[in-house]
């Protein structure tokens, strides 16, 4: 197994765990954002859907087990390779011309990747805590009156709405960027990718966006 | 003559490898825009000369974007400001009278200061020492046309043959990473017949010596691609790691 491990550790071996790992958030994040979307349904809708989860708690756990291993995979890794990265260039220009030769998103991961940790610590403390480590409204599968509440509080909306953009930073890059680190990179069909996870990405922005905006200003229905 | 540039110069200079080194300022005078950027600094450094003050020490030679000797970082961008090209093909017409242009040299730790704005890209070299080549018996001349190849495949390769090696993309790379380089030394081989005996273990001591020499790991960024003098697509960097899990996955070689 000595020859796997080193291939996992070159330089092409860590940037194909980080699009590994990526991909897996980025199909956990379409099925998080169906479930999000059920609170357009009413609180009765919402909490059923949660009570059901309740209901395959075992299976929900393992699956939450295997998203933790990734998570951490991805973070891991992305941090080390930064760490790695700044190590090959010591001395840094005066002048910095990267904004004229790649865009925005693609620079900026280790910086957005930084705050969506950061944001993701604040929501796994919001919602997952309160959902499974007990809140009195939990105890009454209130579900829905969690979210509403949370979403109340304008600063967190507000925060939630900034993180989830920067989200779409990050995820516009690693779309793309995936398909080409699995060598899926070919005239024919990559500018076909480049487009899917545009739009993949604006579907996502403004799918959780729309969330805490609904709450906060119409209170989820409830005016 | 009218048209005539003055420019300030805010140039690296170091010792050597192991000097400090920081930015001076020089004035230069009645610049021609019809002369190249090199012919510029080859202007100022026969007035230190003239001084007796030690020239600005920078590689070029062919001087006809050819060679990749030329390799200054022009107010944060390889090769200056202009795409496709080489420090040697970038004229001053395309500066203004009175402009400040910072000049450095290639930043990366695998690319260490020689003097000034003179890198040592011997690393390069051991890349290509550790699989950048086919090794083919001497012997009589081969028939032409013995073995087909489609027209694809020989754009593919020519394509990627382009590179000359100048250094660029991992100058541009915010990585240091020397993923273009190593990517279009493997495909020229990797899609002709005659690269295929020595594919998979071409491949995997290219990426190991990469790795070695301490440049950086590819993110994506396309870069280096952007600042290609050659044009040398990523795609060859997608086919480079396709190229490396088939290694992985086909070659029983377990020690590489």
């Amino acid at each position: 197994m000595g020859w796997f491990f080193r291939a996992l550790n070159s330089s092409i071996g860590k940037k194909f765990l980080m699009a590994v790992t990526g991909v897996c958030l980025l199909l956990f994040l379409i099925i998080h954002l169906i479930n999000n979307l059920t609170l357009y349904g009413g609180p009765e809708l919402f909490d059923t859907v949660v009570k059901n989860l309740e209901g395959i708690k075992p299976l929900v756990r393992v699956v939450e087990l295997v998203l933790v291993i990734i998570f951490i995979l991805h973070i891991f890794n992305g941090v080390r390779l930064w760490i790695e990265n700044k190590k090959a260039r010591p001395v840094g220009y005066k002048i910095n011309g990267a904004s004229e030769n790649s865009d925005v998103f693609s620079r900026t991961m280790f910086v957005t990747g930084s705050i969506i940790f950061i944001f993701l610590v604040v929501h796994i403390r919001t919602f997952w805590v309160s959902f499974n480590l007990g809140h009195p409204l939990a105890d009454e599968h209130q579900y829905y009156q969690i979210v509403a509440e949370a979403f109340g509080d304008p600063i967190y909306s507000i925060l939630y709405v900034v993180a989830v953009i920067l989200l779409g930073f990050h995820l516009n890059h690693g779309f793309q960027s995936a398909f080409q680190t699995f060598g899926w990179n070919n005239k024919k069909y990559f500018p076909i990718i480049e487009k899917l996870g545009l739009i993949y990405t604006i579907i996502m922005v403004i799918g959780f966006a729309s969330i805490p905006i609904y709450f906060l200003f119409f209170y989820g229905g409830n005016l | 003559m009218s048209g005539n540039m003055n420019l300030t110069l805010k140039i690296w200079r170091q010792a050597n490898a192991n000097a400090v080194g920081g930015f001076v300022t020089f004035n230069v005078k009645n610049i021609s825009p019809d002369s190249s950027f090199l012919e510029m600094l080859d202007i100022l450094n026969e007035e230190l000369e003239v001084k007796g003050l030690d020239p600005v020490a920078f590689e070029h030679d062919c001087r006809e974007g050819i060679c990749g000797a030329c390799s200054l970082v022009i107010n944060g961008r390889p090769h200056g400001p202009l795409d496709k090209i080489t420090t040697c093909q970038l004229h001053m017409r395309h500066f203004k009278d009175g402009d400040t242009i910072w000049i450095e040299p290639w930043r990366a730790k695998a690319f260490p200061i020689i003097k000034d704005l003179v890198v040592d890209r011997t690393s390069f070299d051991k890349i290509i020492q550790a699989g950048g080549f086919i090794s083919v018996d001497t012997g009589g001349v081969p028939d032409a046309n013995a073995i087909l190849i489609s027209k694809e495949a020989i754009e593919t390769a020519t394509d990627a043959a382009a590179c000359i090696g100048c250094g660029a993309c991992v100058a541009a790379c915010k990585n240091a990473s020397a993923m273009l380089f190593v990517s279009a030394k493997v495909s020229q081989f990797a899609v002709l017949p005659q690269g295929q005996p020595e594919r998979y273990q071409r491949v995997q001591a290219m990426v190991k010596k990469m790795d070695e020499l301490g440049f950086g790991s590819c993110t994506n960024t396309y870069a280096c691609e952007a600042e290609c003098p050659k044009g040398i697509s990523v795609r060859n960097i997608a086919r480079l790691n396709r190229e490396y899990f088939n290694a992985k996955l086909k070659s029983e070689n377990v020690e590489a």
